[in-house]
């Protein structure tokens, strides 16, 4: 890990900054900042980064402009958006384009420090996975069934033949949370919405993870098994740990903002 | 002045009547004089004849003195110039003028002229050639000269004297000129009195017409101008009064239709344009507020961590934690109204809603005595809708009837029921296919925020789109074509041409042929094809009698809503609660209805209360 720094931070707000510094600081982890993205881009020449906390809405690029751009230059470190306009097609659109998650401003220190740690155990995931297997099929004994559709590397849609959609958060999100002792889950006959979060997952070291919805629909079924076993959605994400069973409400219109599994593989 | 409409309509109208006068002025005096000129021609052959005969007798007894004073006599009179008789050589024998007697008339004057104008002598002449006007003097008035030839006849050559023998024709000749001096002023006169007569036509014409002009063409005119640039300042509620009947009168009307018209899109617009700029003005304030928002969040929160062994200092922090926790979610709420969400609709019990939302305030109505009476209806069906949404509703109007109700206490009554309201305005039309079974809904012309139905449309010729209202009865259509007042438009699908119009079946207000429009399982829509009429009907929809709607009414017994703020209340930022309230409840809860398809209305009297209406659908999904 020589020459590493631990947080690549964008945001055109100073006390942002200071604020991500003092944060990172207790937790040791060195932070290098930037208010524009585009000097941010040249940093990558220099230096590496294991996690990019960056800001959606800034000037001359914007954040998504920048996960554009790290898509073209083949930069896979994790991206973590930050923004103070959250709303749920924002969400949708950082996950799509390859964000792993989302934190609304303002947040504690606790919600930055859980998302961080997130986030840079994803990077450490995808280095071993690279390593020893193939990135989509992580794990060996995991195999994705095919018609999964993904919304970033957080939650998973399945559509079923009755017309009925099983979602559920993916190996990644599971993994990189890690430990999840206690789900919250809302209950049947609900709403829920595409990007906005449909249940909460708390870790033993008391984080709370939210998990985006991939499809907007209404509960008709949740998985009553993750309350007796926990492990479940650790240990098989894409069967006995699925999360609802939904009716989908505009199920063609959102499965463009949905990655296939499928096409992962090929 | 020169350029105003009334002096272009009088100056036309004058100068026709100048030419008309004229021209008749003309004629007439032209008659005036042909009559009088042979009245005085008949009058002097009748005097020339008299006096030829008067003095036969003398000639034939060549009786000269007494011929000399027939002729003298005659000549005395005024009007008569002078009575001359010359002989065949052209000498003077008698005159009325003695200084003439003796004198030699040339074959060249006026007196001779008409016999001698040709080489031989003429020796008949007809009545009008025997007579002339000229002038003796080129200064002195006109005379008539009348010239009888005096032929010989066997008395004549018989007579004693035997001056003349058998074989001569004319003997001599009588000639007698009038003095035209008085016909010619009579003439003058009459001149005169016809122009005078013109003058005053044209003058008293142009004077009416002038009047008539400002009553019905100037003054509506000037109103009509007065108003447009009334409007044109931006006063939309200007009305031109008093108007006529004719053309100028609906113009008026017209105009008045129009700025009303105006005006009420105007209020539309600025109500959308100041909550779009609201919501831009949310986004950005929260966008901004954010930021620092984020500061005082995690320094606060960073703080709480390395506090932990200092309780009292970490008791302050916990409440600067949790009110930025509060401000956040305000912010957030904030974003919500900014972008008018679309509502998270899920099935919802009205009664259990409301219910939820007095549990908020229920400690607050106990510690100022408020009493609460609750008055539902058990059999409200679940209806779809945001319940968050609808339970902030119901809580900022309990809490608006707590602050109306203020610290002497008071009560509030809620009560839920289902009403039953007409179709006819309310119903959105979402499928609808010409006969051939081709959609009719454009997507992309929208009227009020629906997809609106598209026909292709031919008036007189002129071919073009109607995008009709979706909504039933709301008739709130738009037109690329010209539309005009009475006439009826043909009406055809967009894709296949198909014709929509039945002509079997009239309109029943007005008359004009129908087209329908058929609603895929729902019937048909039937509608006028005179546009300005209006007439809709659907038949299912109507037949399936009316539509049920939750109605919930919050009622007070607080302060009341004066007249004047009552129709301001819904407006973003209105506020009666000076520094106590934000002013952006009732608007947001407006929104809220409105996304809803709902509605919200308000009645109040100052000092006796104000009761909250709230209707939300009872859809069949």
């Amino acid at each position: 890990m020589k020459n590493k720094t631990d947080i690549l931070l964008i945001d055109d707000e100073k006390v942002i900054i200071d604020s991500v510094h003092k944060i990172a600081g207790l937790e040791n982890w060195t932070v290098n900042a930037t208010e524009d993205a585009s000097i941010a881009l040249k940093k990558f020449d220099l230096d590496n980064y294991r996690l990019i906390l960056c800001d959606i809405m800034m000037p001359i690029i914007d954040g998504f402009q920048f996960l554009t751009e790290l898509k073209n230059r083949g930069i896979d470190t994790p991206v973590i958006m930050i923004t103070g306009f959250s709303t749920n097609a924002n969400a949708v659109k950082s996950l799509y384009q390859g964000a792993i998650d989302f934190i609304p401003k303002p947040f504690t220190v606790d919600e930055l420090l859980c998302i961080t740690k997130r986030g840079l155990k994803y990077g450490e995931l995808i280095k071993n996975c690279q390593k020893s297997l193939d990135l989509n099929v992580p794990n060996g004994f995991l195999t994705i069934p095919p018609n999964y559709y993904r919304l970033g590397w957080t939650s998973w849609a399945y559509i079923e033949n009755t017309g009925t959609v099983l979602i559920g958060a993916t190996f990644f999100f599971t993994k990189t949370t890690g430990g999840i002792e206690r789900i919250e889950l809302l209950d049947v006959g609900k709403q829920i919405f595409q990007g906005d979060p449909c249940s909460v997952v708390k870790t033993e070291k008391e984080c709370l993870y939210n998990i985006q919805s991939p499809i907007s629909g209404k509960i008709i079924e949740k998985n009553e098994k993750l309350f007796e076993d926990i492990k479940l959605i650790e240990n098989d994400p894409y069967r006995e740990g699925w999360i609802y069973r939904i009716i989908p409400n505009n199920l063609e219109y959102e499965l463009k903002f949905l990655i296939s599994f499928s096409t992962d593989k090929s | 002045m020169i350029k105003k409409i009334g002096f272009k309509l009088i100056l036309a109208v004058g100068i026709t009547t100048i030419v008309t006068v004229g021209v008749y002025s003309y004629y007439n005096i032209q008659s005036q004089n042909e009559v009088l000129l042979s009245e005085v021609e008949r009058h002097a052959n009748q005097l020339s004849e008299t006096v030829k005969k008067s003095t036969r007798y003398d000639m034939l007894a060549n009786r000269r003195e007494s011929i000399h004073n027939i002729i003298n006599t005659i000549g005395e009179d005024n009007y008569i110039a002078s009575v001359r008789v010359l002989n065949k050589e052209g000498e003077i024998i008698y005159s009325s003028n003695p200084n003439d007697i003796g004198l030699m008339v040339d074959k060249k004057t006026e007196s001779c002229y008409a016999c001698h104008a040709a080489d031989q002598p003429l020796q008949r002449l007809s009545i009008p050639e025997r007579t002339r006007i000229f002038k003796p003097h080129p200064d002195s008035a006109s005379v008539m000269g009348v010239i009888n030839p005096i032929y010989n006849e066997k008395s004549c050559w018989e007579a004693e004297c035997h001056a003349h023998r058998p074989e001569q024709t004319v003997l001599g000749v009588l000639d007698v000129t009038i003095s035209l001096k008085e016909v010619e002023q009579q003439i003058t006169a009459s001149q005169i009195k016809v122009v005078l007569y013109a003058i005053f036509a044209i003058i008293s014409l142009s004077l009416i017409i002038a009047l008539f002009v400002k009553r019905w063409v100037d003054k509506p005119v000037n109103e009509l101008v007065k108003a447009t640039n009334q409007v044109a300042v931006g006063n939309l509620n200007y009305m031109i009064k008093n108007s006529s009947k004719d053309e100028l009168g609906s113009l008026a009307n017209s105009f008045n239709n129009m700025t009303k018209k105006l005006s009420e899109m105007r209020m539309q617009l600025f109500q959308s344009d100041k909550l779009a700029s609201l919501g831009q003005l949310a986004a950005g304030v929260a966008h901004e507020i954010n930021n620092p928002l984020t500061g005082v969040l995690t320094y606060s929160s960073y703080l709480q961590k390395r506090m932990k062994d200092n309780p009292e200092v970490l008791e302050d922090l916990n409440v600067i934690v949790r009110e930025t926790k509060r401000s956040r979610e305000i912010v957030k709420e904030l974003l919500d109204f900014a972008r008018q969400s679309t509502p998270k609709k899920s099935l919802l019990d009205i009664n259990e809603t409301i219910d939820r939302a007095v549990a908020v305030v229920a400690n607050q109505l106990k510690i100022i005595h408020i009493n609460l009476e609750k008055k539902f209806d058990p059999n409200i069906p679940k209806i779809t809708a945001d319940g968050n949404q609808i339970q902030q509703v119901f809580l900022n109007l309990l809490v608006n009837s707590i602050d109306a109700i203020g610290e002497n206490g008071g009560t509030i009554t809620i009560s839920s029921s289902i009403i039953r309201l007409s179709p006819y305005g309310i119903t959105q039309i979402k499928n609808a296919t010409c006969s051939n079974g081709h959609s009719l809904i454009d997507n992309k012309h929208n009227i009020e925020g629906f997809a609106s139905i598209k026909l292709r449309a031919n008036l007189n010729g002129n071919e073009g789109f109607i995008y009709l209202d979706p909504i039933y009865g709301k008739q709130r259509n738009h037109y690329d074509i010209l539309v005009m007042k009475n006439h009826s438009v043909h009406l055809s699908c967009p894709e296949c041409k198909v014709s929509l119009v039945d002509i079997n079946q009239r309109c029943p207000e007005c008359g004009s042929t129908r087209y329908n429009i058929i609603i895929p399982d729902n019937g048909v829509l039937e509608g006028c094809t005179r546009l300005d009429c209006h007439w809709q009907k659907w038949d299912f929809i109507d037949s399936g009698g009316k539509q049920k709607f939750v109605e919930i009414k919050f009622a007070d017994s607080g302060c009341g809503i004066s007249k004047e703020n009552l129709n301001k209340i819904f407006d973003p930022f209105f506020s009666t609660k000076g520094q106590k309230g934000t002013g952006l409840g009732l608007s947001v809860i407006w929104g809220i209805i409105d996304n809803h398809d709902g509605k919200i209305s308000v009645e109040s009297e100052v000092g006796i209360g104000t009761t909250f209406t709230v209707r939300l659908p009872i859809g069949n999904t």
